[in-house]
């Protein structure tokens, strides 16, 4: 069954029958997905908790690799690349990743977090071309008025937004293809959320966003595309707008009005 | 109606119930200052007996001389003047041995500790956690006689600085391993992944952000393990043997403040040494252990 939308021209993200199960036993947190992400636009993930979201999110930069025990089937594309016949550092350099809980690197300052990925990789670069990294992602994440008289500050200092904006932040100053964020915004107050959303529309011009969330007003006002996962299973992917005015499955339908979830 | 009742039952037997516990508090709390008065009048006797005995003798001399001749301190005694020289061979001795041993010690300690962190669930892992836990119920006697075969008989070729460091640096090494270990399991996982998500490869995230992220554990797993050695005396006697003058050749034998103590315990003209040195081995001590947690305070 094609439960996908039309097959897009050079997406940028290409996903095939992706099964991915922790441990040996056969329950799959993730069933036979597949569907293409479009360029520069936001994709977001629902379903209720525990339907495989995060797990899905998580294979797109391999990071299920870490632990031996996850085990992927199917096929990835990165711009019609095979992920994993790329080195997995390649890969995340071009898949960034924002989690659900802010992590800034509790021992660097604000700035060393933004840079974070070139300091961390030894890559060197003249101090002048670091600060233009540094200002331009804090101004795209809107923290530069906020932070840059406390650059050398703790990161961990900031409040839980600005932390998830700085993470952001981190993220793009590496200039990826695809930004993958988990959740970003279920430890935030409604303000520091609205703040992280308008953010993200500004970036989809930039890159292609993937876009975990529980929440579907948020999917309702701010994705392009959504899918709808249940118990592993990609029910639903099309267009936000299709999806929400006129779902096509028994299961979206009853999840979107709030019946379960 | 029946509603109402129960309420008043049950405030009647809040009140039953707070006067009883009232007094079980008081029993409680008496029982608790009585317990901690037994576990504390050791340390403050002991601390006290060393102030008492030992403050007299701690001067500028304790810290830049060496340590007196039997005759010399016979004099001071028979005179009743404070005993000249001091301890300073032992003071750097003591130096050396740990220094030494720390730089053995902390690298491959670390290494181990990060090693188990990495495979938790393997069973090499587990053999070699459950070998440092039998490692740390040696004892040290055994691990001087241990260091003596290898280093003094087979290495030096003679009682030397080296030969304690080893076996200094043994019982400090499952110490390290374990706050090693801990350490980098207190460090949440999503930091590892943040590093890793930035295309950072595995042994850069390791040096790069777990260890200056749980550099306050390691610092104090370090500290604890030197405190930990610092007044050890059996291993270093089959093995540093004790030096009357400040040596720096590790090749040489060598003198400690524990070592120190003990020969003054056998020479009793020097009797009153004894209670300086050992002030000034337990402050230092001490020291490290109060550096210790304030770093654990200021995680
Ligand atoms: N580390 C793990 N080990 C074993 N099973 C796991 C692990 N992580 C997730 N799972 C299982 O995989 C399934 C999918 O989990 P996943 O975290 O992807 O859900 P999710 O949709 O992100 O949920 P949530 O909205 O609560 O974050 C769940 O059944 C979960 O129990
Ligand atoms: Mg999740």
């Amino acid at each position: 069954m094609n439960k996908n939308i039309d097959i897009l021209e050079n997406p940028a993200l290409k996903l095939e029958n992706l099964y991915i199960a922790y441990g040996k036993t056969d329950k799959y947190a993730v069933r036979d997905v597949s569907a293409t992400i479009k360029k520069n636009a936001i994709t977001a993930i629902m379903g209720p908790s525990g339907c495989g979201k995060s797990t899905l999110l998580r294979a797109i930069n391999r990071m299920h690799q870490l632990y031996p025990d996850v085990k992927t089937q199917g096929n990835i594309y990165l711009n019609e690349k095979d992920i994993t016949k790329m080195s997995a550092i390649h890969l995340r350099r071009k898949i960034g990743m924002v989690f659900q809980r802010p992590n800034p690197f509790p021992t660097m300052s604000i700035y060393d977090n933004v840079v974070a990925g070139y300091k961390l990789n030894g890559i060197r670069m003249k101090k002048n071309e670091r600060d233009a990294i540094v200002e331009q992602s804090l101004i795209s994440v809107g923290l530069w008025n906020e932070v840059k008289d406390s650059l050398r500050k703790k990161g961990t200092f900031l409040s839980g937004g600005q932390q998830q904006r700085l993470c952001i932040a981190r993220a793009i100053a590496f200039k990826p293809d695809v930004i993958l964020l988990d959740e970003p915004t279920s430890a935030l107050d409604p303000i520091a959320t609205s703040k992280v959303e308008d953010l993200l529309v500004q970036l989809k011009k930039d890159y292609t966003i993937v876009l975990v969330t529980h929440n579907m007003s948020q999917a309702a006002r701010i994705s392009d595309y959504s899918m709808f996962m249940y118990l592993g299973d990609l029910v639903e992917y099309g267009k936000t707008k299709m999806m929400f005015t006129n779902p096509r499955d028994k299961k979206t339908e009853e999840y979107l009005t709030g019946k379960f979830g | 109606m029946g509603q109402k009742n129960n309420k008043k039952m049950e405030t009647l037997k809040l009140k039953d119930n707070s006067a009883y516990r009232t007094s079980k508090d008081k029993v409680f709390l008496v029982g608790v200052i009585i317990v901690s008065i037994i576990t504390i009048s050791p340390i403050v006797l002991i601390i006290g007996k060393l102030v008492w005995e030992g403050i007299g003798q701690i001067n500028f001399s304790f810290f830049t001389e060496t340590t007196p001749s039997t005759f010399e301190a016979m004099t001071a005694v028979a005179n009743n003047e404070v005993i000249p020289g001091g301890i300073v061979n032992g003071i750097l001795g003591t130096l050396l041995i740990v220094g030494l041993a720390s730089v053995i010690a902390i690298p491959i300690g670390i290494l181990v500790g990060l090693f188990l962190y990495e495979n938790q669930q393997s069973r090499y892992a587990g053999l070699i956690r459950s070998l440092s836990d039998i490692l740390q119920g040696v004892p040290s006697i055994v691990l001087g006689l241990i260091a003596y075969l290898w280093v003094v008989k087979n290495i030096v070729h003679g009682y030397s600085a080296l030969a304690g460091s080893v076996a200094l640096a043994i019982m400090m090494l499952p110490l390290i391993i374990r706050s090693t270990e801990e350490t980098m399991k207190m460090i949440p996982e999503t930091l590892k992944e943040a590093a890793l998500a930035l295309g950072v490869p595995y042994y850069k995230v390791i040096a790069r952000v777990l260890i200056p992220s749980g550099f306050s554990g390691l610092a104090t797993g370090i500290l604890l393990s030197v405190s930990r050695i610092l007044g050890e005396t059996a291993p270093l006697m089959l093995t540093t043997l004790g030096n009357p003058m400040v040596n720096w050749d590790i090749t040489a034998p060598t003198s400690a403040v524990p070592l120190l103590i003990w020969n003054f315990y056998n020479d009793p003209n020097m009797l009153s040494l004894i209670w300086s040195s050992s002030l000034f081995l337990m402050g230092f001590v001490l020291t490290l252990n109060i550096i210790s947690k304030r770093i654990v305070a200021k995680i």
